[in-house]
């Protein structure tokens, strides 16, 4: 009984209830319910304090079926109805063409369609692009398929989103994938990225601007959140990086999380206070000829990358470098791409 | 002494892709109590069929490896030092698989 009583004594700081978790963020001890309403209402905060949305505007959520995007899904759904954001939500998800893998977290993301109430538009790279995963991995083996998982899976989110006549895109990246962004960029000395990829929103000047509303939001609470929840999402990785999981970054900052979990915050911030310094060059955006889609070059890297594959080139785009701004990252790639890299499929690539 | 063990979020591809595991775990010789860091050393000789590294570093479990006892965080509770008792559900979630 004395034992009973010191295991289950922790009371919630805020109603006293039995707390169920400690926050990372502040350290407090909350119970299940409390912890809904400030997760909840802290995410509410970040959308009115950085005017992410307007009344009427259409929304897509990049759906991937994975714990982030299903968390986002159903929290800016219930969000959208209690303070009636007057927002068109829908769900956005890209079939790679990866059978045992998209095949089964898209089944994952029809039922999110359901239990959330939010149409889905799903676009598949072989309607795209005229391939799938699987056929190009056939071809190129599974050395550099992330690059073209990357690359044709931020230009097909463009695309879905353009089909949709969507206003934004919002993604589920939260603050542990951000301050591994930052962490990265620092690393590479790629100061143009490293400004860029702490920005809530990006891509204002480009079809359609993409936002993070989990930006501050950490991992940890995100997947407390779909337990207590009890919400469905799908957690396997994807068969052509196994045992990628995420790089030594990854590591790196769950190892300092534990010991100091403000040190999430504290990277996200030092990567916001770095502004890009007028003599760094930002390439010229301008449209690919082929296909139309926004690129800094002639063609866009995802037309480079399909013209190599329909020639029977398929090396052709990858390693090579594109100007200031992607000289670093294609270094990178170009030595295996597997160094400093993390996030598999580009997916941290905002 | 009985317990029921819960693999999620990847962590059940380390043993045999079964999320529920109901096991019976003997309070070693000597000792009076099962605290967590027994369970997790049982867990590790005992369910990982493979890439151990993936669910432990060192004697705990690997940073982004989240842990309930009777749903409720182990951070609460004194994490390895938890003691368990009969009936306790222990649940794992991994939350380093992608987004
Ligand atoms: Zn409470
Ligand atoms: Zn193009
Ligand atoms: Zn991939």
């Amino acid at each position: 009984m004395e034992q009973e009583r010191e295991r289950n004594g922790r009371l919630c700081c805020l109603c006293s209830g039995r707390a169920a978790l400690r926050r990372p963020k502040t350290l407090q001890q909350l119970c299940r319910e409390c912890f809904f309403r400030v997760f909840e209402d802290e995410i509410h905060q970040v959308i009115v304090s950085n005017g992410l949305f307007t009344r009427g505007e259409r929304v897509a959520i990049g759906a991937s079926g994975g714990k982030d995007s299903t968390v986002l899904a159903y929290v800016l759904a219930k969000l959208n109805q209690t303070h009636d954001y007057g927002l068109h939500l829908f769900l956005l998800s890209v079939d790679e063409g990866i059978t045992g893998y998209r095949d089964d977290s898209l089944e994952t993301v029809h039922r999110n369609q359901i239990q959330y109430g939010l149409p889905l538009k799903v676009v598949s790279y072989k309607d795209l692009y005229g391939w799938t995963m699987d056929e190009i991995v056939a071809t190129i083996g599974k050395k550099n398929n992330c690059t073209f998982c990357g690359v044709f899976r931020r230009q097909a989110l463009d695309r879905g989103a353009a089909l949709l006549k969507v206003d934004k895109l919002v993604t589920g990246h939260n603050a542990d994938d951000i301050a591994e962004t930052v962490l990265l960029n620092i690393l590479r000395g790629d100061i143009a990225r490293l400004s860029r990829c702490t920005s809530i929103t990006t891509g204002e000047d480009g079809p359609i601007p993409r936002c993070k509303p989990f930006k501050y939001t950490y991992e940890k609470e995100i997947v407390m959140y779909a337990y207590f929840k009890r919400l469905d999402y799908f957690s396997t990785e994807c068969i052509y990086s196994p045992n990628a999981y995420r790089g030594f970054a990854r590591e790196f900052i769950k190892d300092l999380e534990r010991l100091r979990p403000r040190a999430v915050l504290d990277i996200i911030r030092s990567g916001e206070n770095f502004r890009i310094s007028t003599t760094a060059k930002m390439p010229e955006q301008g449209t690919c000829e082929r296909c139309g889609y926004i690129s800094s070059q002639k063609w866009c890297k995802a037309c480079v990358l399909l013209d190599g594959l329909n020639r029977g080139l398929p090396k052709l785009g990858i390693g090579r470098s594109h100007g200031v701004i992607g000289a670093s990252r294609d270094r990178n790639e170009r030595n295996g791409g597997k160094t400093i890299e993390s996030k598999q499929c580009g997916t941290l690539d905002f | 002494m009985q317990l029921t063990l819960e693999f999620g979020g990847g962590l059940e591809l380390l043993c045999d892709s079964k999320k529920i595991h109901n096991v019976n775990v003997e309070i070693q010789n000597g000792e009076d109590k099962l605290t967590m860091k027994d369970l997790l050393s049982w867990v590790r000789t005992n369910l990982i069929k493979e890439r151990p590294e993936m669910f432990m570093k060192g004697d705990t479990v690997r940073p982004g490896v989240l842990v309930l006892v009777n749903d409720c965080d182990w951070e609460l509770s004194g994490q390895l030092n938890t003691s368990l008792e009969e009936k306790d559900v222990v649940v794992f979630i991994s939350t380093l698989h992608g987004g």
